[in-house]
């Protein structure tokens, strides 16, 4: 039975994680004039890797490749002051604004479609399984 | 099902733009009002939004936290025939400029379209999440 579904629960897994997206997206478009709004983001690899239980620890991976980097002790999550689900990271910003927003609306725009692009598609995955696993099922007097 | 939370928050800076409007229509109809109900020239409102969190971390809503009166200048025109001139021969009029208006109007209408925009896409992704297994 495991095996029957553990596709369908990865699927739906990154699915939950592309709607949790999609509201993230929509909040920093909703606040694009708000002054003082830092834009956040959610870093969908290491959510998704935390999510299926493929990853040990958040932020684990984050290693210095160049001598400018800043180390980091701690994962993204302590690093941003959250602890609570540890994947909401701070976008990085392209222009300073006087009001110290942080939004790049075309950028959040640009997210939010591709961000609904690969919610559809994995709609589609699921479909996808849903139908092949019905198609085995079947019996052969069925067609 | 957590994308029903879009609804709220682009509700939320949808309805915040509006009253922006609203207040952006105000001042554009009175830039040439020299006396309000005080008995004094009109002053530009400015709305300011802030952000409100609704329920979890990721969603995170507008609302309108004030409205507060322009601090401008007033502009002085040169009329000694008006019943409200002072002794020089100034009226003092609103302080509201009308291409910052216009500018203002703008803005809140790109981000009003945007809002609306999130919250069609929204719906149309949450109608093909029902078909989830139909087809």
């Amino acid at each position: 039975m495991q095996r029957l579904t553990a596709t369908l629960d990865f699927q739906s897994q990154a699915l939950v994680l592309r709607a949790e997206r999609q509201r993230l997206l929509a909040s920093n478009i909703a606040n694009a004039d708000t002054p003082g709004y830092q834009a956040r983001e959610l870093d969908f690899a290491n959510a998704l890797r935390t999510a299926t239980g493929t990853q040990q620890q958040l932020g684990g991976a984050l290693s210095t490749t160049h001598e400018g980097h800043v180390a980091t002790s701690a994962g993204f999550g302590t690093a941003t002051g959250l602890d609570e689900d540890g994947n909401l990271i701070y976008a990085r910003h392209s222009q300073d604004a006087v009001d110290r927003n942080t939004v790049d609306l075309d950028r959040e725009r640009a997210s939010f479609a591709d961000n609904s692009v690969k919610y559809e598609a994995t709609l589609r995955f699921i479909n996808g399984s849903v139908r092949s696993m019905l198609d085995a099922m079947k019996s052969p007097s069925q067609g | 099902m957590s994308m029903f939370k879009i609804f709220d928050v682009s509700g939320s800076a949808v309805s915040a733009q509006t009253q922006r409007l609203n207040v952006v229509a105000s001042n554009l109809a009175n830039v040439d009002t020299i006396e309000g109900p005080d008995g004094k020239p009109y002053k530009g409102r400015q709305v300011m939004f802030q952000t409100v969190l609704m329920g979890e971390q990721t969603s995170a809503g507008v609302r309108v936290s004030d409205v507060v009166e322009s601090t401008d200048k007033a502009r002085m025109m040169y009329a000694p025939q008006h019943a409200k001139a002072n002794a020089e021969g100034y009226v003092e009029g609103s302080n509201v400029s009308a291409v910052e208006e216009m500018v203002n109007m703008i803005s809140a209408s790109r981000s009003y379209q945007n809002n609306v925009e999130v919250m069609n896409t929204a719906k149309s992704l949450l109608l093909k999440t029902l078909q989830m297994g139909q087809s």
